[in-house]
Parts: C-alpha cells; sequence; structure tokens
C-alpha cells in the first residue's frame, strides 16, 4: 500500500530556529567577522549581507575516536603491484595520514573553515549590538523606505470597502448599452413596422397575423433586454492605492576626521562606526545620500573613502582649516535649499591652541546656519582641551542643532544619535 | 518465483517529466514485482518535496521533526551553502525506518529517478527496516514518529522553564556521548510516546529517591580498621551505556536533565542498528533498484531510454575509486554491499568449483531465499565474514594494510590471492566492527565514600590511542557527572598507560 503525499507546499523553512540557534551560540565569532567586514567595506555599503568564515576547530563536536598510533590492518580496494609482504614507505603528512579515519572524515574534508551568508538585517543587527541601540532605533534604521499610499486611478479588482460606486454603476450602463444594442436596433424596427401597419389599414387577416407575430418578437427582444445583468463582475470599479515613497530629498554628509599623527588606528575605527551609524540614518531618512570626506591635520584636504580612513599623516592640528573647506565646499554645491546638511566631525581633542576660537566662529557663523546637524564626537581617553571648551559654548547657544560627545568605547556612540532621534522621531 | 519470460508490454511513459499518475503507476508495477519477489515491506508513504525541504532534512538527521539544536542549524548552514555554490548535489531520497514508511523524493528528479528511487527505498531500504534483525530488535518503526512529537515538546519545554542555554549545554553533552547510550546486549523494551508521558513522572521521583540511597551522607558505623578493603566497588560490574549510568546515578543532575539524557539514548539506540548495517542495507537497496529496473525493462514498462538513463545513474553509484585516487574516500558500501548481494545470485545459480569449495552449503541453492536469509540475519560485519568472497575480493582488487607505529614502513599484510582470501575477510569484518571502529570506554568506578570522581576506562584494542578531543570530550562527561573525572587507558596486557583527568590538574593554577 502505497501513500503518495505533495508537501511541496509546506514550509520550508523547518531550519530556521536551529539556524538562529547557531548564529546565537556563535555571536563573538559572527562579530568579529562583521567587524572585519566594516573595516573592508566601504561605509556607503553597510546595507548588505555577508559571507561569515569560521574557523572549523572552533564549531566541532567532540566524540571519542581513536588518534594515529597503535597497530591498525585497513582494507583498501584497487591493489595495482603490491604482493604480499611489500613494506611501503608512509605517506607523507605524519603517519598512515592516506589511510585515513573513517569517523574523522564527515566533518573535515581537509576544510579547515566554515563559510556561510547572513542577510542584511542579521549584518545591521550584529552591528547595533555593540553600539547597544534601543530596539526602537534600531527598528528606525532598519526599516526600509517609509511609503504612504496615494489615490492612483481605478482598478477592476479589489477590496469591498474600495468600491467606487459611481464609477461602478457608469461601467454597468455603458456595458448593458453596449450588450443590447442589437436588440434595441431590432426592437426599434419592429415598433416602426407595426407603426406602419396600424397607420394604414385596412389590417387584413394575413397583416394581423404578421402584428401578432410582431407583438410576440418584441417581447422576446425586451426579455432579453431584461435578462442582462443590472450589475455584473466586470463593472466593479474600485479606487487603486499605490504606495508612494514619502517625499524625502537629498542629503549631504560631511565627514571631518583629524588625521594627524596622535590619531591612531583604533580611534578611526570608532570615528568609522560612527561615520557609518550617520550614513544609515540618513539613508533612512533620504533619497539620496552624498558623503563629502575632508580630513585634515594643520591643512585640509577633500579625499576619496580608502585615503581617509587608512591613510596615515604626522603633524600639528589645525581644525579650522577643515571646516573652512567645509563651508567652502558647501557654498560652491550644496545649497542649503536643495539639501539638508549635516556635518560629523571626529576627532581625538587636538587642536592648535589659537585655532579653537576660529573653529567655534567659523561654526556659529559660516556652518550652523545652513546645516540640520552638527556632531561632534570626541574619542579620547585623555583630559578635554581647549577644542572641547570652544564647542561647549557652543552647545549652549545652539542645543537644537549641536550635538557633542565624548567616546571612549564604541558604545559611547549612541548618546549621540540619541539627540539626534529624539527630534526626528517625535 | 517470476517466469522468465514475459510478453512485453508498452512503456507507461517516455516522457522525462513525471506526475503523480504516473508516479503511482509505477509505484503499482514497483509493488507488483517486489511482491513477486518475496520483499515484504511496511506500507509506503511517499512525499514529493523541494530541494530546500531537503536540506531542512538533511539537517535534522534525516528526521520529519526533531527537536531544536544549533549543531542541525550548523549542518543547514553547510549543506545550503555547499549546495548553492555547486559543490555537491542533495541525495535524490530520503528514506525513515517508520512505519508507515517516509519517504521523500525530491521534485527535480526526472521520472526515471522517481522509479529509481521508489524501487531503492521505498521496497529496497523499507524490506530491510522490516526483515533485518537488528531493526526488529533495536528500534519500533511504529513509534519513532510519535515519540519524537514526545521528545520535541518536552524539550522546548525544558526550554522555556530553565532557559535555552541551560537545555544547550546538557544537548552538547550528550550528544557528544551519544554512540555511548547504546545497550549492545540487553534487548530495549519498545518505546511508545503515550507511556512515555505517562512514566515520565514517576520516572522523576523514582530516580531521586534511588540516587538518595546510594548518596547517603548518613556517616555508617565505622567498624574494624579494615573498613578501606570493604569500600563497595561501584558501579559492580563495568557499565557500557555510559548515557544510562548518568541518567541513573549521576548525582547532581535536575530531574528534566536525566529525562534528555535519556531522550538523547533513546536516539541513539534507534540509529544504532542503522550504523552497524550500511553495506548492508544500502548494498539490498541497490540490489532490489537494479533488479526491479530490469524486470521493468523486461516487461517493456520502461523504454530503452530509460534504462539507459538508469544505467548511467547506477553505475555512478555503485562506482568504487581505487585507494590511490582522488575521489577515494573509503570502501563505498554502495559497491561493497551490492556486489556481494550479485555474488550470492551468481553462486547460487552458476557455481564454479571455487564456489562449491567456499560456499559449499550456497553453491546451487535457490538464491531467492538465499539472499533473504542473508538479509534477515546479520549486519555488515557478520555479512562481510560469511559471504565476502574470493570472485569480489578479486573484482575490487582489495589489499591489506598494517599500519603498526612500531615498524618504520606499512606492510602489504595480504592480497587478493589464495593465501590473502581469509585474511581480507577477516580484516575487512573487523573494519566494520563497531566495538573495533570506536574506542572501548567503559564506566569503571565512582569513588561512593570519597571525592565522588569517577573512573572511565578505555580499554585498549591493538595499541590504538585516543584521539585528540579526549580532553574535550572529558569536560562533557564532567558536566554530567559533577565531580572529578578521570579516564585511563589500560592496555592489550591489562596496565594502565595513559590518565587524563578532568578539571584537567594542569590548567587548575
Amino acid at each position: 500500500m502505497t501513500y503518495i503525499i505533495d508537501r511541496r507546499l509546506n514550509g520550508k523553512n523547518k531550519s530556521a530556529v536551529n539556524r538562529q540557534r547557531f548564529l546565537h551560540r556563535y555571536r563573538k565569532h559572527i562579530k568579529e567577522a562583521v567587524a572585519e567586514a566594516i573595516n573592508q567595506r566601504s561605509i556607503t555599503d553597510v546595507d548588505n549581507g555577508s559571507d561569515i568564515t569560521i574557523p572549523r576547530r572552533d564549531i566541532s563536536e567532540p566524540i571519542f575516536h581513536h588518534g594515529q598510533g597503535g597497530a591498525d590492518t585497513r582494507v583498501f580496494p584497487g591493489n595495482k603491484e603490491f604482493i604480499t609482504g611489500d613494506e611501503i614507505q608512509r605517506p607523507g603528512g605524519g603517519g598512515g595520514g592516506g589511510a585515513g579515519q573513517g569517523q574523522a572524515s564527515n566533518s573535515g574534508e581537509g576544510v579547515d573553515e566554515f563559510t556561510f551568508h547572513i542577510n542584511r538585517d542579521e549584518f545591521l543587527e550584529f552591528i547595533f549590538e555593540d553600539l547597544e541601540l534601543p530596539n526602537l532605533v534600531k527598528k528606525h534604521l532598519k526599516d526600509t523606505q517609509a511609503f504612504e499610499r496615494r489615490m492612483a486611478g481605478f482598478t477592476s479588482h479589489g477590496t469591498p470597502e474600495k468600491l467606487h460606486v459611481v464609477r461602478t454603476l457608469k461601467s454597468a450602463y455603458s456595458r448593458r448599452i453596449a450588450l443590447s444594442g442589437n436588440d434595441r436596433r431590432q426592437l426599434r424596427e419592429l415598433r416602426a413596422a407595426k407603426e406602419q401597419i396600424l397607420q394604414h389599414p385596412p389590417i387584413t387577416p394575413a397583416l394581423r397575423q404578421r402584428l401578432e407575430e410582431i407583438e410576440e418578437e418584441i417581447e422576446a427582444l425586451k426579455a432579453n433586454i431584461k435578462r442582462l445583468p443590472f450589475l455584473d463582475d466586470i463593472d466593479l470599479r474600485y479606487r487603486n492605492m499605490v504606495k508612494v515613497p514619502m517625499p524625502s530629498s537629498k542629503a549631504v554628509m560631511f565627514c571631518i576626521m583629524d588625521v594627524s599623527g596622535s590619531m591612531t588606528r583604533e580611534t578611526k575605527d570608532i570615528a568609522k562606526r560612527f561615520f557609518m551609524l550617520l550614513f544609515l540614518f540618513l539613508q533612512r531618512n533620504y533619497k539620496s545620500v552624498e558623503v563629502v570626506f575632508i580630513r585634515h591635520h594643520t591643512r585640509a584636504k577633500e579625499v576619496d573613502e580608502e585615503e581617509f580612513f587608512y591613510s596615515r599623516e604626522t603633524g600639528g592640528t589645525i581644525v579650522s582649516s577643515a571646516l573652512e573647506l567645509c563651508r567652502d565646499i558647501q557654498q560652491a554645491r550644496y545649497s542649503p535649499a536643495d539639501w539638508n546638511i549635516y556635518v560629523a566631525q571626529a576627532s581625538d581633542g587636538d587642536n592648535w591652541d589659537g585655532d579653537s576660537a576660529t573653529c567655534r566662529k567659523l561654526i556659529t557663523e559660516a556652518l550652523l546656519p545652513v546645516v540640520q546637524y552638527f556632531a561632534y564626537v570626541e574619542i579620547t581617553t585623555n583630559p578635554h582641551q581647549n577644542l572641547w571648551h570652544e564647542y561647549e559654548q557652543i552647545l549652549a547657544g545652539y542645543p537644537d542643532s549641536f550635538a557633542m560627545q565624548r567616546i571612549e568605547t564604541p558604545s559611547d556612540i549612541y548618546p549621540v544619535f540619541r539627540e539626534l532621534f529624539r527630534r526626528k522621531v517625535s | 518465483m517470476i517466469e522468465a519470460v514475459v510478453e512485453r508490454k508498452q512503456p507507461i511513459s517516455t516522457q522525462s517529466e513525471w506526475t503523480f499518475e504516473l508516479v503511482q503507476a509505477y509505484d503499482k508495477e514497483i509493488a507488483r514485482i517486489a511482491k513477486a519477489f518475496k520483499l515484504d515491506t511496511y506500507p509506503n508513504q511517499i512525499e514529493i518535496i523541494t530541494s530546500e525541504q531537503m536540506m531542512d532534512a538533511y539537517s535534522s538527521v534525516g528526521m520529519p521533526l526533531n527537536y531544536h539544536h544549533w549543531s542541525y542549524g550548523k549542518q543547514f548552514l553547510e549543506t545550503e551553502q555547499r549546495y548553492k555554490r555547486g559543490q555537491m548535489g542533495l541525495a535524490y531520497e530520503i528514506v525513515i525506518n517508520s512505519n508507515p514508511c517516509i519517504a521523500y523524493l525530491m521534485e527535480e528528479n526526472t521520472l526515471m529517478m522517481q522509479i529509481l528511487v521508489m524501487a531503492h527505498a521505498c521496497y529496497g531500504h523499507n524490506s530491510f527496516f522490516k526483515g533485518n534483525y537488528l531493526f526488529r530488535t533495536w528500534t519500533d518503526a511504529s513509534a519513532i514518529i510519535d515519540y519524537l512529537v514526545f521528545a520535541k515538546s518536552y524539550i522546548s519545554k525544558c526550554e522555556e522553564r530553565y532557559g535555552h542555554d541551560a537545555v544547550e549545554e546538557t544537548l552538547d553533552s550528550c550528544h557528544a556521548l551519544m554512540n555511548y547510550g547504546v545497550n549492545r546486549y540487553v534487548r530495549p523494551r519498545p518505546i511508545s510516546a503515550e507511556e512515555e508521558k505517562q512514566r515520565q513522572l514517576e520516572r522523576e521521583e523514582y530516580i531521586q529517591r534511588h540516587l538518595n540511597d546510594l548518596w547517603t551522607t548518613i556517616p555508617r558505623k565505622e567498624r574494624s580498621g579494615d573498613a578501606d578493603d570493604k569500600t563497595p566497588h561501584f558501579p559492580a560490574e563495568p557499565e557500557e551505556n555510559i548515557l544510562y549510568f548518568f541518567e541513573k546515578n549521576s548525582p547532581l543532575l535536575e530531574p528534566w536533565q536525566r529525562e534528555i539524557i535519556r531522550i538523547v539514548r533513546k536516539l541513539g539506540q534507534y540509529f544504532y542498528p542503522q550504523r552497524q548495517t550500511q553495506v548492508m542495507n544500502e548494498g539490498w537497496a541497490t540490489f532490489w533498484h537494479y533488479t526491479i529496473m530490469n524486470r521493468l525493462y523486461d516487461e517493456g514498462l520502461i523504454s530503452d531510454g530509460f534504462l539507459i538513463e538508469f544505467l548511467q545513474s547506477h553505475t555512478n553509484v555503485v562506482y568504487q575509486p581505487s585507494f590511490d585516487s582522488p575521489y577515494f574516500s573509503g570502501i563505498n558500501p554502495y559497491a561493497l554491499g551490492f556486489a556481494i548481494y550479485q555474488d550470492i545470485k551468481r553462486i547460487c545459480e552458476k557455481p564454479t568449483e571455487e564456489d562449491r569449495y567456499w560456499f559449499p552449503d550456497l553453491a546451487g541453492s535457490d538464491w531467492l531465499e538465499a539472499i533473504h536469509f542473508a538479509m534477515k540475519n546479520f549486519k555488515d560485519e557478520s555479512f562481510i565474514l560469511q559471504y565476502l568472497s574470493p570472485k569480489v575480493i578479486r573484482d575490487f582488487h582489495l589489499f591489506a594494510i598494517l599500519d603498526d607505529e612500531k615498524a618504520p614502513t606499512l606492510k602489504v599484510e595480504a592480497i587478493h590471492d589464495n593465501e590473502g582470501y581469509r585474511k581480507i575477510r577477516d580484516a575487512l569484518a573487523a573494519q566494520y566492527n563497531l566495538s573495533v571502529r570506536e574506542p572501548n570506554i567503559q564506566v569503571y568506578n565512582v569513588n561512593i565514600r570519597g571525592d565522588r570522581a569517577l573512573t572511565l576506562r578505555h580499554y585498549q584494542h591493538n595499541h590504538r590511542p585516543l584521539g585528540k578531543t579526549t580532553q574535550d570530550m572529558l569536560k562533557h562527561v564532567h558536566r554530567l557527572w559533577g565531580f572529578d573525572v578521570h579516564l585511563e587507558t589500560i592496555s592489550d596486557d591489562n596496565k594502565v598507560t595513559k590518565v587524563f583527568h578532568c578539571p584537567d590538574p594542569a590548567e587548575r593554577h
């Protein structure tokens, strides 16, 4: 007896839970891999999944098994030239490697890395985990573009509450007219013929007969016309709603970073996380985001991302040079009427003493009037220097569009964003 | 027996696309032929699934449902990655030892493949599950699905109550010891989900009481000075079923942990026959798909094109690369099993002088009886010992290599010649003997009046040492036992040659 069952329509994600368990168990490894991936990719490219590679020995499940050694007789197929008593050199790679182990082979196969793919959401989840974002914010960042439903004409399919009565009746009426056209023309002709006969007496028996026939046909046609449904499925018209992206416009993000000798690799990595997060945030809120990278020591320069994060310079620090360049670029290319302008500055707090006041002036006079938001992060564990104190004065004057934060570990990045989101979300 | 000459009918179909009607029509024909060949099967439940579902099935050891565990997720990710990169194909079918016998067929298969797979799984494997003595003794096909339902819901309840991590830890340790949770000699009672639920509560209580007896802390009256000599040895006899020992005697486990050990133990027991009958089982199924397909062709029910397509895929299945080939990964159980069954048939039908000398009982007897007998009453080890004929040894060019760490070179002990046949047969049979393949480790002693340390003993065979993961394994043993664990390796001449400890005294500081 045989039953044949079609299971193809059953769910196919039976392993989803087990997969989550695996990701959870190895989250430390995955986080390292994600951190590695972040360093390798551009900050405008954080929005994809990633291949994760874990050393196989870390995920193997131990069993009791035989090791190399002792005496072991094994049988092999495919003898060509051996005869009993032959002595053979051990194959290279440790005694009897060629013999292999029956049990170890199912996990080994000479591959020592375990690679798998995580999707975009999981990837972002792992990035955010470090930053200790509250869930609401995570959702805000991960949600794809916001949509609005708008009217867009009419369709013939839809749900009852979208039914458009006038349109429906109109099309029902035209259908009835179209379908009954033939019958009504015949009806008109028959009626004319009947008139003709009635107006020209005498009425002979033959004509009377003819009249009766006409009467019958007229009745039949009338019944025909009446049989046409008043409302048919094809008449129904529904209001059509389409999802349109929320009105959004362009934004530009200026990334300003100090690259003087005092900025270490770790500091730059934290700065990169910060810029990435800001970029993600802007990308959620604006349709297109451009990024301008400005790095500076004593002089500022506009560079591409590669150079921004990875080239090293030495020398002193004059922050105002970067702010000036930022202002110049903004004035030349990004008019505040068309662009939402964001400036993010990362530094270790060093600045040439006489320069900090200039910076304050530049920010308050040239930048703050045109930007949406100016965020400054100081990545250091040293005491604050004069740049911080100057900026504190700015904060006092412009609490709405200026934020500053000291960052010691990646988890400190978030408070800057809390400010940002509080205004955005409400 | 089926009459030799048959009239040729029209093929049922010659197209390569399958439909449910065609699958059904061919199943009817295969069932008829199988019945004529006296294949006794459970009812079949054939399920058509997609490749994604096949990957799901792969990752939970082939079972249609199972409890959740990260290792299944790992298996899934690995299968998915390799499949998507084209490094591996998926199996055409998976068949489960249950009643009704569930077989998964992939929708991607051609009609020919579906026929082949039905003959292979639904009649070959199925009749093996129903007929072989190991399966009859150790597994209960009608209860396994119910038991898995029970296990899954019990474990997810534990997860809710005690947390994922605690359950996962216990499962990890149990999985590591799964092969040591098997009763090799005592027949288990058949399991049933209903009973299982009812008995589970009683069991919890009983074990806790029983334990307290063993671990009572009330001091005993000191008698004379020779108290040391009278310290009872516990367990009285060494215990090979380590998981069973923990379930009943481990002092610190919670009742739910004991139940989890029991679940893993039952699953280990369920898979135990499959681990011992690879060659026989695959060989049997291959023999029957080969025989049935040829029969279908002889009757004209499949066309020449199907037969060619079948032979091509059959040849791939029974291909045995030689030891120096880059594709070599051990002896192919399909090839070896198929060759042995085919040879039994040949010996029965057309025995040579050699066969009469080696297999006097077999030569000239009824082949169908003979192979049914061979299928029912053996496991791989004894099957090879009984039936591996000189002809098969010659066909495979088998040779035996002795790898002795004391000798500077490997030595060819025997090849496929008159002097070598017996040696090769013995060596190959031993290779399939689970107790040779897996280290023999047993619970030896518990220091019940002292620090409660547990001593395991590894009885060496041919001086073979334990592998690299032993220390990691002891951590799992330690987790289940709760007190110090020692593992002693006992050499062939009964001396302790190596001792492992957990916690490792070297790491303590």
